[in-house]
């Protein structure tokens, strides 16, 4: 390692050894992801309409597993935080676990919400899955 | 995963040296990133909350299917992908920049800064003239008041409903006014020559019978909140971008004056780094929520 007088706060210095072999290699991780992603996307789309429900859900879950992996490797190699020492990890990735409740508890509102309108706050049953707006009822009629 | 050696049996907390075993500079800009991934969490979140509690969403493969210089050809997800990787390779040569300051390499920092730049306006760019596709681009759709209109997408109205049939669109056209006659026959005739100026002297029923002739293909008016969400959160997010290229701008001529040299670390292009890196990471969710699913 060539002279590397940082900080005094830091005590022992990353040995970044190994060159850019590992920056290219997760470069290629990156693409091919993004690829996959990009391959499941359009079949998405190719399939529209062909496509059960919980296919199209399985799908898009693939995706969002794909996507999580892609933002492990820019954290983790890109942002050398896999480099940091576990303490400092551990405050970065702890409150980020807020994520869980939160993206739970906002996507169940808003489903709740959707169903309430429905079946305006549970009074009626739900019979279409699709509203048609109040003015193509009355374009229709005329 | 680790490379860092550290001897076991090391008393960080006993003061003199940073517990983290990093600067005090590079901690606050860790935390500045966790604070901000909160920011766009939140605002990702509202957009599938609001998107979760309609029965419609505007499909992202109707929305996003044009190609720069490509005219009217349907190419879903090309351009974003184009996006997605211009981002990918910025971030490539940043850490490729931080990896030769470590080195102490100042010509190498140059350079990697210069392509990591470029990368970031190129990113802009393409940005720029996808809001202006979208902000100009009109597509005939059914308004509230029950008549068909051309409209782009704007934070106000968007044309990505469901379709209209054929029969409701019939319906809709004979309570048009007839500039909007006019307007969607012009759509009719988009790029033909003398298009701006043809049919104003013709009357409602005869644009009638040549738009429903025509075979045009009309939509409901889209979900209100798509605009404002997809401007607002792609637009905080090209912010961010072009905050980055200005913040690398200022690293390439810190650089280039010898500052880093002079302080003997390469420490800033480091943290500079650390921003750019998570403008690609909040694309990485801002590609999956608005494009993908």
């Amino acid at each position: 390692m060539s002279a590397h007088t940082s900080s005094s706060e830091i005590t022992f210095h990353p040995e970044h050894t190994g060159g850019t072999k590992r920056i290219w290699k997760i470069f290629w991780v990156l693409s091919v992801l993004t690829i996959i992603e990009l391959g499941l996307g359009y079949f998405l789309y190719a399939q529209h309409g062909h496509l059960g429900y919980s296919s199209v859900l399985a799908t898009k879950i693939v995706i969002v597993l794909l996507t999580l992996a892609k933002a492990y490797y820019i954290v983790s190699v890109f942002m050398h935080l896999g480099d940091e020492i576990r303490n400092f990890i551990m405050t970065i990735v702890v409150p980020l676990i807020l994520f869980v409740w939160f993206i739970i508890a906002f996507l169940a509102d808003g489903n709740s919400w959707k169903n309430m309108r429905n079946t305006d706050a549970g009074s009626r049953l739900n019979k279409t899955e699709k509203i048609v707006p109040a003015a193509t009822e009355k374009g229709a009629k005329d | 995963m680790s490379t860092t050696a550290i001897p076991a049996g090391t008393k960080w907390w006993n003061g003199g040296r940073s517990p983290f075993n990093a600067s005090y500079g590079k901690v606050m800009m860790w935390y500045f990133l966790m604070s901000d991934a909160f920011t766009f969490g939140a605002f990702l979140i509202s957009y599938g909350t609001i998107r979760f509690s309609v029965n419609d969403w505007a499909d992202p493969n109707k929305v996003f299917n044009s190609f720069p210089f490509a005219g009217h050809a349907n190419l879903p997800l090309a351009f974003v992908s184009l996006m997605t990787f211009i981002l990918i390779f910025s971030s490539v040569t940043m850490v490729l920049a931080v990896h030769e300051g470590h080195n102490m390499n100042r010509k190498g920092v140059e350079k990697y800064m210069i392509l990591t730049i470029i990368g970031g306006l190129a990113f802009l760019s393409c940005q720029a003239w996808e809001w202006t596709h979208l902000l100009t681009g009109e597509h005939v759709a059914l308004l509230s008041d029950g008549t068909l209109s051309a409209i782009p997408t704007t934070v106000k109205a968007n044309p990505w409903g469901t379709d209209l049939p054929h029969d409701a669109m019939l319906a809709a056209l004979q309570k048009t006014p007839h500039d909007q006659l006019v307007k969607i026959a012009g759509t009719l005739h988009h790029g033909a020559a003398g298009a701006a100026h043809t049919g104003a002297e013709l009357s409602n029923a005869e644009l009638i019978s040549q738009i429903s002739a025509s075979g045009l293909h009309a939509t409901h008016s889209g979900p209100i909140a798509f605009g404002g969400y997809f401007f607002g959160i792609t637009g905080f997010h090209g912010f961010h971008v072009f905050s980055g290229v200005v913040i690398n701008i200022v690293m390439y001529f810190k650089t280039k004056l010898g500052h880093f040299d002079q302080r003997g670390h390469y420490e800033m292009i480091e943290k500079a780094g650390l921003y750019w890196h998570f403008v690609d990471l909040v694309w990485v969710f801002v590609f999956l929520c608005f494009y993908l699913v």
